[in-house]
């Protein structure tokens, strides 16, 4: 590809080209930081400087205050994401960093799904629920609140069964995860 | 006490002589405590100034450079120094005044967000809170500043934070749970890298300013005459080895020798020293170096394998690592004698394609011929501070550094404007020594206010200004590769620099007899005080050799 400084004309698609990072290959991300102001930023710069999107980004505490985790997944090359990473590191106030394995990961998601149901299908849609062991949260005439929660493939296919009844609007909280065993995360 | 002397005593407790700043209202507290600190306090003219002072000071010293600037303006004013320091590791301490806390976020008078517009440009940054913080954080920065691979850190302080009365005492137990960089070098990997370097027969070390940081000069020359090594260095990398020396290939990239891009082309194994393979040193990356395994030495691990390969990756200090790879590689008793075909080779390159340039057969200057005089009108022993563009690639190529500390050049982000100011916080750090500003006629005007920082002050910094009345190198990017339609880099002949010399409280002078220049030189470089002088030079000379943009380093012109 042509450097910049020179009048040579780039295609579209060279452009394009340089820049493919994703490749369609999830990560989960697990990150513990310290709870102070302005790390989430931090973090997100060094995902939005390299063009990276994030596909889910949760933060909670940890059961030590002065700690946050915060987990979150994206497409991406091994490559650029271990260049990520190592970025990660840097950050004063990042502590450790895993790239989760998926298959030594339970990882869990909550949604939260509102249904514009009346009487007429509600049986049917409540018996969807309990096979998936979805909660009805909230009823009203025309409408019920069904919360699940499960990995990301089993909301998904959730969302497939429901949503011909009639979908008002739906939540997720994106994924949260831990490794699988006595080792910590 | 007040908060604010909190600082000033946290600045005496990290050995802080000299700052940079200039006062405004988030941080007229903090000026007051300096009124009658026993700290140095340079009044710049402009807060990038004061930023670029502080690099200047920090790279010329060692020491942690600081800068002080009010809130808004004035802390968008240090953005480019926060990252020009990023980019070449300077180890500086920027504190920021901020409106008071309970202004922030309202668009307050001066208010800007200067941790969000800072963020991606600092090693680390941090907007205080309370005034019980304010002693802790500010040694936390000094320490995050100077250790590991060292940066910018930024301490914004609200203003009526400074106003508290709190209690100081030194923070000595600095602990930073995500913060612990690895300095020692992995003993395998170490001997892993001495048996290559035992069976290379083609060798090169490639070395940046990671040495220099290091503070491992010494070290590394142990190990390039244990070796016999051939050596090059990067642009921010000059002085890590003594130079001219037998074994040195000078500089490598874009401007460097053909001798050591092609060593480097040819080479077998590229072991690399706090050096990180930037696009100018590599040309196009997927020609670079194709014959050569890497071992890879760096104190920050997200250097390694970033845009090469490295076979050895070793994350620790050059100044711990070298001695040790030293030692494993003379245990290996490697025969010296696998290496002189390589040497022969490129003893051959270092005879045909020397440095070299047409010289006038009239009274014209060539800017390398100014290069030269300053050279040897300064006894190739000043520290040199550089602006960007032209003037700094013949710096580089013609001005040879025998010892670290010596050469300030804005290499990572190419900051117009960093030579003067940096020329002036090097002098105000080691006032016993020579200082130059080698700058362009372009460059120099970006900050040229600081001309009358220093004859306030009396830093006495000689500014050489090679005047070719172009921003050159744009120009000769156009020449070579636009069809010579100059847009927009024509400087004209304004200003008459001498007069602005004059105007700013210093001695203006201007060189142009070819046969004198070299004693004119030293009699500036002997009057007393702030001297500009002007060198009128061949308009359109071009610097080379060069790797044309997006080629292969063997592919080098002119």
């Amino acid at each position: 590809m042509g450097e910049p400084g020179t009048p040579e004309l780039l295609s579209l698609e060279e452009l394009e080209a340089s820049g493919g990072l994703r490749t369609g290959r999830k990560h989960i991300l697990s990150i513990l930081v310290e709870n102070k102001p302005g790390v989430l930023t931090r973090i997100a710069g060094l995902f939005a400087r390299r063009g990276f999107n994030i596909d889910t980004l949760t933060v909670g505490p940890t059961d030590d205050e002065r700690y946050s985790r915060i987990t979150l997944t994206l497409d991406g090359a091994l490559h650029p994401i271990d260049q990520v990473t190592k970025q990660l590191h840097k950050l004063v106030n990042v502590l450790k960093i895993r790239d989760l394995e998926p298959a030594e990961t339970v990882a869990r998601e909550l949604a939260l799904f509102k249904l514009a149901v009346d009487g007429a299908s509600r049986a049917e849609v409540l018996q969807i629920c309990e096979i998936f062991r979805g909660k009805v949260v909230d009823v009203s005439r025309r409408s019920i609140t069904v919360e699940i929660t499960g990995t990301t493939d089993k909301i998904e296919a959730f969302d497939r069964m429901l949503r011909p009844f009639g979908l008002v609007e739906m939540m997720r909280t994106g994924e949260i995860a831990i490794s699988r065993g006595r080792a910590e995360t | 006490m007040r908060a604010v002397d909190a600082i000033v005593e946290c600045l005496k407790a990290e050995g802080v002589e000299v700052v940079f700043g200039l006062p405004g209202g988030a941080n007229i507290p903090t000026y007051d405590a300096l009124y009658d600190a026993d700290i140095r306090h340079v009044l710049v003219r402009h807060e990038a100034g004061g930023g670029h002072a502080a690099e200047g000071y920090a790279k010329a010293t060692g020491k942690v450079g600081v800068c002080l600037a009010t809130s808004g303006p004035g802390a968008t004013n240090i953005v480019t120094p926060i990252q020009d320091a990023m980019m070449d590791s300077v180890p500086v301490v920027f504190i920021t005044g901020q409106v008071r806390t309970d202004l922030l976020g309202t668009d307050g008078f001066q208010e800007a967000d200067v941790m969000g517009i800072t963020m991606p440009a600092v090693k680390h940054s941090v907007m205080l809170r309370h005034p019980l913080e304010i002693p802790r954080a500010l040694h936390e920065a000094f320490y995050i500043a100077r250790t590991g691979r060292p940066g910018p850190v930024v301490v914004d302080i609200p203003m009526d934070l400074t106003r508290a009365d709190i209690p100081y005492e030194p923070v000595e137990d600095i602990h930073l749970p995500g913060y612990q960089p690895t300095t020692e070098g992995n003993a395998k990997q170490i001997r892993q890298a001495a048996k290559a370097l035992a069976a290379a027969v083609r060798p090169v070390l490639y070395t940046g300013g990671g040495v220099i940081s290091a503070g491992a000069s010494d070290e590394l020359r142990e190990l390039v005459e244990a070796g016999g090594f051939p050596l090059t260095c990067t642009l921010n990398g000059l002085g890590s080895f003594p130079a001219p020396h037998p074994l040195w290939l000078g500089m490598l990239g874009m401007h460097g020798t053909r001798t050591a891009n092609y060593a480097m082309d040819e080479a077998d194994l590229i072991v690399a020293i706090g050096a990180r393979f930037d696009d100018r040193v590599t040309g196009k990356l997927s020609e670079f170096a194709p014959r050569a395994k890497f071992v890879h030495i760096d104190v920050d691990p997200a250097e390694i394998g970033k845009n090469v390969p490295a076979h050895i990756p070793i994350v620790g200090d050059a100044r711990n690592v070298l001695p040790r790879l030293t030692e494993e590689y003379r245990a290996l008793g490697a025969e010296q004698a696998r290496l002189e075909s390589w040497w022969q080779r490129i003893h051959a390159w270092q005879e045909r394609h020397p440095l070299r340039y047409d010289d006038t057969t009239d009274d014209e200057i060539r800017p390398q011929f100014m290069i030269e005089s300053l050279y040897r009108a300064t006894d190739g022993d000043a520290i040199v501070s550089v602006d960007v563009g032209q003037h700094q690639m013949w710096a580089a190529q013609y001005y040879h550094f025998r010892r670290p500390r010596k050469w300030l050049s804005s290499s990572g982000l190419g900051t117009m404007g960093f030579g003067l100011p940096a020329a002036m916080g090097a002098k105000a750090g080691m006032p016993g020594e020579q200082v130059v500003c080698i700058t362009g006629d372009g460059s120099i005007q970006m900050n040229i206010q600081e001309l009358a920082t220093c004859a306030q002050e009396g830093i006495d910094v000689k500014v050489f200004i090679m005047n070719n009345g172009y921003l050159g190198m744009v120009r000769q990017w156009q020449e070579l590769f636009w069809d010579r339609r100059y847009s927009a880099v024509d400087l004209g002949r304004w200003p008459d620099f001498v007069k602005v010399a004059e105007g700013m409280g210093a001695t203006g002078v201007r060189l142009s007899s070819k046969v004198t220049l070299e004693a004119d030189m030293r009699e500036a470089l002997e009057t007393p005080g702030v001297v500009v002088v002007d060198v009128p030079v061949t308009a359109e000379e071009n610097v080379y050799p060069m790797i044309v943009p997006g080629g292969a380093a063997r592919e080098m012109e002119g």
